[in-house]
């Protein structure tokens, strides 16, 4: 008996870890060796999987700093399905959504609300955490602009009313006559009139300057001060190859894997000249990061993948090596001793590119001679020159020349793989573990030992409990004051609509 | 016809680099440590559904003819004299070659021959058409002595027209995402393709940047009926080696370990691919350019071999420095076979038969499964096999 137990324990333990390490890197779109078919197939018996069977758990992993799209996802999944939830986890289980819905960036969020009339799912609990949501939003007018169809779906599909001239505005539009609330009426009134539609956000007067047939430079021109930092920094390069226009933009103001992904969408001219300031923008957006979330670490060694595979897919472009030059900031930035070994060495990583063939041994062996405290190893998980060396390498030197674990390991994997429902791993002696953007790195270094598969079950569940706790004290603090991070972080994911 | 020698095709100047795997393709990088630089090669698109290459004569007289589909050339550019100056390197402008035809919805394109020449060092080719040329020109003019046995047609004409039939690299997708998915490596010069670990192909330039301008067109060349043949079973099984934990006592020892794994690997896959690399070959010069040679050459054709033809380029020193082959599927080897057999023994078939171990009728049977009955007169032919089927019986 007590056998199956610890069996059916340890089948818990490597769901759960296979779960939250999915939800760190899966976003169901294209990768390099994956089509997106197959990663929304493989995402989705996970969710139904997890959530038939460990509900509580299922729930909590809401907490652990897992990414945008699979908050979305729980959050749906949970509110679908809440007769099943037993009376004792109701409150949490409640608790948790709406501090989730509330973190989530207000496009992302917005998307919920609209698959919830999509799926049809409709409750009274539901209801009232869209409610909830809504009224505590800190500009519904500005949302109720910017998202208006998808608002306007969550209204009529709830039936919930709305203060002031919302609802009116949802229902009519410009169509209503006037409106005494400045912003709806400029809505309005830029229908009508072009000058009033620069005072709208950028998507919405996008549209708007079409209809008045408005030319784009003059557009881009006065319209730049209502931009967000995420439309300024997309905008960028476009404005200035099509229309002549510059817009100023502070680098060190965007997240940090954005700006990665950014810097290295320039052209390598373009970045040599602009070297110094990358190289400033970079070095900013590392620390705001730390200043979140920091931690401390020694000697750290980063082994980043810049193989031909790192150059991501059409529809997640250069993530995988996004992700490793913010990783390599980011790690740079938190280590008291740091140093750098790509596959294919660069001269400057503001100046690399997706090049040549996996050879993630030889960096790793470069890495462990240094004999630094940590290494963080950054890979899709492919290896191929020689194939199985790095696996190979890690289990001698786990197995013979570092049984004591002075140094320790850990993979970080930016690539999920459907074939094996996890990121794809590079040895059986190194935890595996996802990620969306570097900014999880430290989150994520956390849960590493999770992966590793030492810890008991107890643990990842106290793990995620502690987290819970945290998600919700911070809900409960932020609830006067509106949270001034949450604009700051509100572009992080927008590109994954 | 150019003189015909025995020689061993050897991979002088090359490493190869271990392997990278997708479903059931398996792609060997070829790299070159010493890249001289004086041979380039560029790729010349042509978009006609049908090319005429004209052997002999004119292109619109009446002449030897080769009818293919040609999806591209390539277009070989060297230099010979100075050491300094690098081969131009498609910087040229080039007249739209040979000439157009529409026919129909289609468009036909007529071509000189398969190695043309159009500047004083630039040479165009139409890859593996040249080595399937001479595949298809052995023993292309039939008997020579008027044998009894044969037909009019065949104491006439020869083998014409002769016929073979070969695979794009599309009708694998498996071979396109793996293609796509491939690293290249920094200096990787060409390709070993296999399919199920078999040697489907190699596709070896001379400069890593062409290499890497080629490569997503291996898709569009001709590869042999095992393509299709093998295309339905699973993966290759992954291929990993292991360390002796035993042998490594520091990080030092580690990387010795890998560097042998890595060279392990290279010698492995240079067994797999054996049956090309150090048999003997029967080659023959078709173009000298400079130091380089331009030969195309056929394998033994022994019916239990795989069997391989292709085109080389060889510098003066040995160095390898382009090669091309395509792997003749198990009919083809066979009809290659006979029809060598039969040149061997003067196309008596008595003696053809003799030299088999086999009986007359026994060959004539063969010749027919083959597909040359048309070589035969019918009525021979048909007692033949009468006589066959009644031993059967």
């Amino acid at each position: 008996m007590d056998v199956a137990l610890a069996r059916a324990e340890q089948v818990a333990r490597e769901d759960l870890v296979m779960f939250v390490n999915a939800c760190f890197s899966c976003t169901g779109q294209r990768e390099f060796y994956n089509d997106a078919r197959g990663q929304a197939v493989s995402i989705e018996f996970l969710h139904a999987y997890i959530l038939g069977n460990y509900r509580r758990l299922y729930a909590r992993t809401l907490a652990a700093g897992i990414n945008h799209f699979n908050q979305a996802q729980i959050i749906l999944n949970l509110l679908a399905t809440g007769k099943q939830t037993p009376a004792t986890d109701r409150r949490e289980e409640g608790a948790l959504i709406a501090a989730a819905l509330r973190t989530l960036p207000p496009q992302r969020a917005f998307r919920v609300l609209e698959v919830l009339r999509e799926r049809r799912i409709n409750n009274r609990r539901t209801r009232a955490i869209v409610q909830e949501y809504l009224e505590r939003r800190p500009d519904l007018g500005f949302e109720a602009i910017k998202y208006r169809a998808k608002l306007r779906a969550a209204v009529a599909h709830g039936h919930l009313k709305l203060g002031g001239e919302l609802n009116p505005f949802l229902f009519h539009g410009w169509r209503k006559r006037v409106f005494t609330t400045p912003l709806l009426e400029k809505f309005r009134q830029a229908h009508y009139d072009a000058s009033a539609l620069f005072e709208l956000p950028f998507t919405v007067a996008e549209g708007l300057a079409v209809k008045h047939g408005i030319p784009r430079d003059v557009f881009l021109t006065r319209i730049e001060p209502r931009l967000t930092a995420a439309e300024r920094l997309r905008l960028q390069g476009s404005a200035a190859r099509e229309d002549g226009v510059t817009l100023s933009f502070e680098l060190g103001r965007a997240p940090l894997t954005k700006l990665a992904l950014y810097v290295l969408s320039l052209k390598p001219g373009v970045r040599r000249e602009r070297q110094a300031e990358l190289h400033a923008g970079m070095e900013q957006a590392a620390a705001r990061t730390l200043r979140r979330a920091s931690v401390p670490l020694g000697r750290v060694a980063a082994v980043l993948d810049n193989s031909d595979s790192a150059s991501g897919s059409t529809e997640k472009r250069r993530r995988p090596l996004g992700v490793a030059l913010a990783a390599h900031y980011l790690l740079s930035a938190s280590a008291r001793e740091y140093r750098a070994f790509w596959t294919s060495p660069v001269e400057d990583p503001l100046l690399m590119g997706a090049r040549g063939q996996t050879d993630l041994s030889t960096p790793l062996l470069d890495a462990l001679d240094w004999r630094p405290d940590l290494v963080v190893v950054v890979s899709d998980g492919y290896d191929n020159d020689p194939p199985n060396a790095v696996a190979e390498v890690t289990r001698v030197f786990r197995t013979k020349l570092d049984p004591a674990r002075r140094t320790s390991i850990v993979h970080v994997n930016p690539v999920f793989a459907s074939e094996l429902y996890a990121p794809r791993g590079i040895g059986l002696h190194v935890p595996t573990v996802g990620v969306r953007d570097a900014e999880d790195l430290p989150t994520v270094l956390g849960f590493a030992r999770f992966a590793e598969g030492a810890a008991p079950l107890s643990e990842l569940e106290d793990y995620l409990a502690a987290r819970v706790r945290r998600l919700l004290e911070r809900g409960q603090r932020s609830l006067t004051p509106a949270e001034p991070q949450e604009t700051a972080g509100a572009s992080t994911a927008e590109e994954e609509d | 016809m150019a003189r015909t020698e025995t020689k061993h095709l050897l991979p002088t100047g090359l490493r190869l680099a271990p392997a990278q795997a997708w479903g059931s393709i398996r792609l060997v990088p070829v790299l070159r440590d010493e890249v001289r630089g004086d041979l380039r090669f560029a790729r010349r698109t042509y978009d006609d559904d049908l090319t005429v290459v004209a052997l002999k004569g004119g292109l619109m007289e009446p002449g030897l003819k080769y009818i293919s589909y040609v999806p591209h050339g390539l277009v070989m550019a060297w230099d010979d004299r100075s050491r300094s100056a690098a081969a131009a390197f498609g910087t040229q402008l080039h007249k739209p070659e040979g000439k157009a035809l529409k026919v129909g919805p289609f468009t036909v394109r007529l071509m000189h021959r398969m190695v043309h020449r159009e500047e004083k060092n630039r040479l165009r080719l139409l890859p593996l058409h040249l080595a399937m040329e001479g595949f298809l020109a052995l023993h292309f003019g039939g008997p020579e002595v008027a044998w009894s046995e044969y037909s009019q047609e065949a104491l006439s004409r020869g083998l014409n027209p002769r016929s073979e039939w070969s695979v794009d690299g599309w009708a694998s997708t498996a071979f396109d995402e793996a293609l796509r998915l491939f690293e290249i490596h920094e200096q990787q010069v060409g390709v070993l393709i296999f399919h199920a670990d078999l040697l489907l192909s190699a596709s070896i330039v001379s400069h890593p940047e062409d290499y890497r301008a080629l490569h997503r067109a291996l898709v569009e060349d001709f590869y042999g009926e095992l393509l299709l043949q093998y295309g339905f079973l699973g993966d290759v099984p992954p291929l990993g080696l292991s360390i002796d934990e035993r042998r490594v006592s520091s990080v030092g020892d580690l990387r010795a370990a890998v560097e042998q794994m890595r060279k392990d690997w290279a010698s492995f896959q240079g067994f797999m691919a054996g049956g090309l690399f150090g048999v003997e070959v029967s080659a023959s010069t078709v173009y000298e350019a400079g130091p380089f040679q331009l030969q195309r050459f056929v394998t033994g054709l022994v019916p239990t071999e795989e069997n391989h033809i292709g085109e080389v380029i060889v510098r003066g020193d040995g160095t390898l420095e382009y090669l091309k082959t395509y792997r003749l599927s198990a009919a083809q080897t066979r009809r290659a076979y006979l029809l060598k057999q039969l040149a061997h023994a003067e196309w008596n078939l008595e003696r053809t038969a003799g030299n088999l171990k086999t009986t007359r009728d026994d060959l004539m049977a063969r010749l027919s499964n083959a597909g040359f009955g048309y070589l035969l007169k019918e009525s021979v032919l048909e007692a033949a096999l009468r006589r066959q089927q009644g031993r059967r019986w």
